[in-house]
């Protein structure tokens, strides 16, 4: 038995050792190296307790077995003050040890914090900007808009490297979580929430994308390639993607919203302003409340009792889809303003809207303020001010 | 650290309960029945939290004080807190061994709880007359479910308060049916503390609010 | 107009819902049919309906209780177990273009009702059926609390396992993974039967669940012998109280959160839907708030296994007894504290994901002082390798592994780049198996002499464990491998062709454990129809030291003609020790409980309610629900509960066993 757990160890360990496609192992990102380097400290300061103890198994076993009669046997032999304290204090010391290691590496390694290096010694500067990427979830396939550069694709993502990528995540319909494991560590992308991810790529090539979170029939094939190249590849591909002949507006989404599987990468030469805010906020369809608007008229108490009849008729698939049998026809809150003055007013406001998400998170504590003042560490704390508050945008 | 007993030298320990020591036929209902109350608390406590977190998503719909008539609400918690008062008297009865007090008082109770539940159903039938149905807005899901809930286990608790009077009627006070009288009362003594929550919590601060 | 009638009596349900079209089922459907028919006709040949019914199903006993407990998880460990091998060999051939043999409706559903059944009702029978049996001979009690409860919880549990079937023919199961998350478990995105069948099997068996929980703690608290306090009880004892604190204290928030689904989806409110206010989030939290203490549900009553077991076969006192009791409760409490850990990708603050990873991390501190405890038992002990023993050596290694996988997942940067992987399917079959089905194959050889008399083969025993603990390594550490790939959990189909040697080889793995399961199966029939049983007479075949050793195997059905008196928590080994004698005389009648048919008849009844509602069948849904509560009512009105067993039977029936007769005479 434990020649063979032995012997399955060491199997793994060269298995993993040697890299084959081990990509958590050898990512090409700097966050995922990171949290690659986090799993192996981590594992190492586990062992330190864990070998011992499956050694003295093997010990003991051998060496109180009934046959053996040269043991000591004392059956009545059952406290040992010092030998308590010592179980009870070894794996306590790891534990504190491994703890302080979560406890700075989960602040550092935060999705919502702004990347303060794109490689050890490499700390990122005033004069990169950011690569924004807005993501969405649709069923069963990935959309991502380029808000600076005015482009959409569909199930396929291009990132130059050594430039921190600011990726903004939500949902059509379902919860999804993406991971592209090469670059960083998984998000969800939740439908009317919208979620953060900050990472970089080091090295150029061509990784795979996912959704780590089932999400229904046509999960299995909704997977993207991502692409890390040099600065003029990327010119040149959001040159090509220009070209394209399709255009992303809202009527265009709707359509694209439908279900689909194995969805072949495509093109959009442009993407309609404020798109993205809207489907955060759910009022693609126009005739349908934004959850800005939303929130913010339930913010001061509501419309009363002529807001009950405030219903959108059911236009746009309301009447199509399942209904609770004992439920109404689905139909929507109807927009008051225009969908632009919502999302125009949404544009003033910080963060989209965020409410106050304590009930399920709590406020929250401070970074621990060493952190932000050593100056060795100085970019561990970004270059722009660090909201530790703007968690979990749950709309 | 041996939690032996140790006997003293030529002490003869008993091994074997010899002497009758049946456990009382009804020794364990009350902390079960008590066990059971606190599951049920948590489905409240759920029920709570959900209302706390959802009871202010309008949905651009009406909010609490578009809704709720305190004096309504005022009258039937009236209702509901005298029939524990009411209960207390039945448990009183009990103890002296009236059956025709312990059922008269028992009776009370159970007319001041249908009288309760009638007001929180009207209190229902005029909001989904209104239109504030449970599917237009989150709020409106949590409150109809919190104190629906709550409702159901009143209706409940008088489904077995009528069932109890049948047994006492054709039993008398045997200490079976004085056990169940008991388990009500603990019941119907936690209905009442859920209510005074519901009450606080979805009427008061939602008026206030 | 015929259509409207049609859907009036059977609401949604229709032959469209059959599922004729997929061979797989249809066979399926064909063995469960000719094996069913066939069971049913040698029932009926050797007239055992009666028997079963009169001592069975209607029965109270809480040892017959705990025996059907353990038919039903081991039952539905084979179908549970059938559905792993599907996946696997799913997973062994979609690659290359390949669809594999499985569509998705299908795979999908396997995967969602492997994780339900493997749960509720194969690890939750079990461990129940281990509470139930032993929990009330431990303390020294004739039954538990509140016998009818017991039978009707077992039988709400068993209904929850029959909607669950029943599925497979009838419509489908949930096709959203065990825990069913909205929006994707809502009524838009899955209109079909499935999370309806999902949401009232487990709210039918979380009734019984919950109610077995509280009379358990009842039970404890009340009914121990005289001289046993709450430090003397045997670890197994007080680990059933923290399991059952924990079920009372956490079943009831599944049974809110699966009921306010089932409005949104029956009745259209928006608590966890994406519009009108309604929070998915909400439901995420929920659910994990009573699915983190449920796996130490499942895991605490094995740790107890364990530690009787650790104990008999040292033949040596439990070594820190109290830090071992101590440590269950604090387990006990910290599991609320963590079921974040469960969504740390869901983008709560890095403080909050700090905070929970930090407290599941210390949870490991006490599970890891149980796990020296064990090993400082074996310490200057006389280990006896027999089965239960070889089971506890290959949980330490398994288990230990798998905590230490678990405690690597709490760090919240290394669980975004593992969460959903195979990484995290591997750690927690690493636990569930490793730590709960051990230690239920552990109890199931400790205890089986107990229960029937008889030893259980060891031959065959031996093959089946090292089937499992190779054929689980073998399955498991391959996907331990993926999960270091970057490989996510519930994948049907595989584009990189590099992957496919591992899924082989847990298919392998698979495999070996097939063997296990097959190999236990015989032990069990070799040991239940041999001729040489390998009898038990004494009723302590394993110099056992807790009171369950004390009477005869098995138990007359009042367990003690005599109530023990406890001096120590060893009490059967200070007993031995002491010599003492059973005393021969001045029997005294025994009281005990009646059984009754009205669990089986309210679980039925709430079985067809389920289905009902299911099938929107609203007419039988008000008409079994009329059912249940007439039912109950009647069953109130029913004041003769309980009779006399006559001192001259109990006579008969202690002169008959074999008296235990005190080690060293």
């Amino acid at each position: 038995m434990s020649r063979l757990t032995k012997l399955f160890a060491v199997f793994c360990l060269s298995i993993v050792l040697s890299g084959c496609n081990a990509v958590v192992m050898a990512p090409a990102g700097d966050v995922a190296m990171q949290q690659r380097d986090l799993i192996l400290i981590s594992t190492f300061l586990m062992l330190l307790i864990i070998v011992p103890v499956l050694t003295l198994v093997v010990v003991f076993t051998r060496k109180y077995r009934a046959t053996n009669k040269e043991a000591r046997y004392e059956p009545d032999w059952d406290h040992s003050t010092h030998l308590e304290l010592v179980i009870w204090a070894a794996p306590l010391a790891i534990i504190i040890c491994l703890g302080a290691v979560t406890w700075v590496s989960t602040h550092l390694l935060d999705p919502y914090r702004e990347l303060g290096r794109i490689a050890p010694g490499q700390p990122v500067t005033p004069d990169m900007e950011p690569l924004q990427v807005e993501v969405t979830a649709l069923d069963w396939k990935w959309m991502f808009i380029y808000p600076q550069y005015n482009i959409a694709t569909v199930n396929e993502l291009v990132a130059p490297v050594n430039r921190p990528i600011s990726f903004k995540l939500t949902s059509s319909t379902v919860m999804n979580s993406f991971y592209i494991p090469a670059l960083a560590g998984q998000i969800y992308a939740m439908p009317g929430m919208q979620t953060q991810l900050h990472a970089v790529v080091n090295q150029p090539g061509e990784y795979r994308g996912i959704s780590a979170a089932y999400s229904g029939h046509g999960f299995s094939g909704m997977h993207f390639k991502f692409r890390g190249v040099d600065d003029a590849a990327f010119e040149q591909w959001v040159t090509k993607v220009r070209q394209a002949p399709d255009t992303l507006d809202r009527a265009r989404y709707l359509e694209l919203e439908k279900r689909s599987e194995n969805v072949a990468p495509m093109h959009f030469a442009s993407v309609e302003r404020g798109l993205y805010t809207a489907i955060v906020n759910m009022c693609v369809e126009r005739d349908k409340m934004c959850m800005s608007e939303m929130m913010a008229i339930d913010a001061r108490g509501g419309l009363g009792l002529a807001g009950i009849g405030n219903m959108a008729p059911a236009l746009y698939g309301g009447g199509e889809r399942n209904r609770a049998v004992f439920g109404p026809q689905k139909t929507y809150v109807a927009a008051i303003c225009t969908v632009d003055e919502a999302i125009a007013m949404t544009a003033k406001l910080p963060a989209i809207g965020a409410p106050n998400a304590a009930p399920f998170i709590g406020a929250g504590l401070r970074q621990p303020s060493m952190l932000q003042a050593a100056g060795a560490t100085g970019w561990l704390t970004g270059h722009e001010h660090f909201n530790q508050t703007a968690h979990a945008a749950i709309l | 650290m041996s939690n032996t007993v140790q006997a003293e030298p030529g002490e003869k320990l008993e091994f074997y309960d010899v002497v009758s020591h049946e456990h009382t036929v009804h020794g364990s209902t009350q902390i079960g029945f008590w066990l059971y109350l606190m599951s049920d608390c948590l489905i409240f406590a759920t029920l709570f939290a959900i209302y706390g977190v959802l009871g202010a998503n309008f949905a651009a719909g009406p909010a609490p004080a578009d809704l709720f008539n305190l004096p309504l609400v005022a009258a039937s918690t009236a209702a509901l807190l005298l029939s524990s008062i009411t209960y207390g008297f039945a448990m009183l009865d009990m103890n002296e061994g009236k059956q025709g007090g312990t059922l008269a008082w028992l009776g009370i109770t159970g007319v001041l709880g249908a009288l309760f539940l009638g007001f929180t159903l009207y209190e229902f039938a005029h909001l989904i007359h209104l239109g504030a149905v449970p599917q237009r807005s989150a709020f409106l899901s949590a409150f109809f479910v919190l104190v629906g809930t709550h409702a159901l286990h009143v209706l409940f608790g008088i489904i077995w308060l009528v069932t109890l009077l049948a047994q006492i009627w054709l039993k008398g006070l045997i200490p079976a049916n004085q056990i169940r009288v008991q388990c009500l009362s603990m019941f119907w003594h936690f209905l009442d503390v859920i209510w005074i929550g519901v009450f606080t919590v979805v009427y008061l601060m939602g008026m206030l609010r | 107009m015929s259509s409207d009638i049609w859907t009036f009596i059977f609401g949604r349900l229709s032959w469209d819902v059959i599922p004729y079209y997929d061979p797989i089922l249809v066979g399926t459907f064909a063995v469960v049919l000719v094996v069913g028919l066939g069971i049913v006709a040698l029932l009926f040949k050797h007239k055992l309906w009666g028997y079963l019914w009169h001592e069975w199903f209607t029965s109270v006993d809480h040892k017959k209780v705990g025996i059907m407990y353990m038919v039903l998880g081991l039952v539905m460990l084979v179908r549970g177990f059938a559905d792993a091998l599907m996946m696997r060999l799913q997973q062994a051939i979609a690659f290359n273009g390949s669809e594999g043999y499985l569509n998705a409706h299908h795979y999908d559903q396997l995967f969602s009702v492997h994780g339900v059944i493997m749960i509720f009702f194969v690890a939750m029978p079990l461990i129940t059926g281990f509470m139930n049996y032993i929990v009330p001979l431990q303390i020294g009690a004739r039954d538990v609390s509140f016998p009818f409860l017991n039978n009707f919880s077992f039988w709400m549990t068993a209904g929850g396992a029959v909607l669950v079937m029943l599925s497979l023919f009838v419509g489908e199961f949930a096709q959203t993974g065990w825990l069913a998350f909205p929006p994707l478990s809502g009524i838009e995105n899955s209109p079909a039967s499935g999370v309806d069948y999902y949401i009232w099997a487990l709210q039918i068996a979380g009734v019984g669940t919950t109610l077995s929980g509280v009379n358990l703690i009842a039970t404890i608290i009340k009914m121990r012998a005289p001289g046993m306090t709450m430090m003397k009880m045997p670890v197994f004892t007080w680990t059933a109280l923290c399991t059952n604190v924990l079920v009372v204290a956490s079943f009831p928030i599944l049974t809110a959160v699966l009921t306010l689904l089932a409005l949104d989806r029956y009745v259209g409110t928006n608590f966890f839907t994406n519009d009108l206010g309604g929070s998915p989030m909400m439901y995420v939290n929920l659910i994990w708030i009573w699915g983190h203490p449920e796996v130490y549900i499942l895991i605490l009553p094995c740790f107890g296994i364990f530690s009787e077991v650790a104990s008999t076969f040292s033949s040596k006192r439990l070594f820190g007894y109290t830090s071992m009791v101590y440590a269950t409760i604090v387990i006990t409490i910290l599991s609320y504290l963590v079921w974040l850990h469960h969504f740390f990708t869901m983008g709560s603050g890095a403080s909050v994901n700090a905070f929970f990873g930090i407290t599941t991390m210390i949870i490991s501190i006490p599970t890891g002082a149980k796990v020296f405890n064990w090993l400082f038992t074996m310490y200057k002990g006389r280990i006896r390798f027999e089965l239960p023993m070889m089971w506890l050596i290959a949980f330490m290694f398994t288990f230990t592994i798998g905590g230490m996988t678990g405690v690597l997942l709490a760090v919240p940067p290394a669980d975004f780049v593992l969460h959903n992987s195979l990484f995290l399917v591997a750690h927690f079959h690493n636990v569930i198996i490793g730590g709960v089905l051990f230690g239920i194959f552990a109890g199931i050889n400790y205890w089986w002499p107990k229960a029937f008399g008889y030893k259980l083969n060891e031959f065959w025993g031996k093959i089946s464990f090292w089937c499992w603990v190779i054929g689980f390594w073998v399955a498991f550490a391959p996907l331990y491998v993926l999960g270091l790939m970057g490989v996510t959990r519930r994948l049907r189909t595989f584009d990189d062709p590099s992957l496919q040697i591992w899924f082989i080889i847990a298919g392998l793995g698979a495999l070996i454990i097939a063997a296990g399961v097959a190999a236990m199966a015989i032990q069990f029939a070799v040991s239940i129809l041999g001729k040489n049983k390998d009898w038990d007479t004494t009723g302590d075949p394993w110099d056992g030291r807790t009171l369950e050793w004390a009477t005869s195997s098995p138990p007359p059905q009042y367990n003690f003609a005599f109530t023990p008196i406890i001096y120590d928590n060893d009490a059967w080994a200070d007993m031995k020790k002491r010599n003492a004698q059973h005393p021969t005389q001045g029997f005294r009648d025994i009281h005990m409980p009646r059984n009754t048919w009205a669990g089986i008849v309210l679980a039925g009844l709430s079985v067809v309610l389920g289905f009902a509602l299911i099938w929107y069948m609203w007419w039988l849904a008000v008409l079994s629900l009329a059912g249940i509560v007439v039912v109950s009512i009647m069953h109130t009105f029913n004041y003769d509960r309980d009779y006399f067993i006559p001192a001259e039977a109990v006579v008969a029936l202690e002169s008959k066993r074999h008296k235990p007769v005190p080690a060293g005479e």
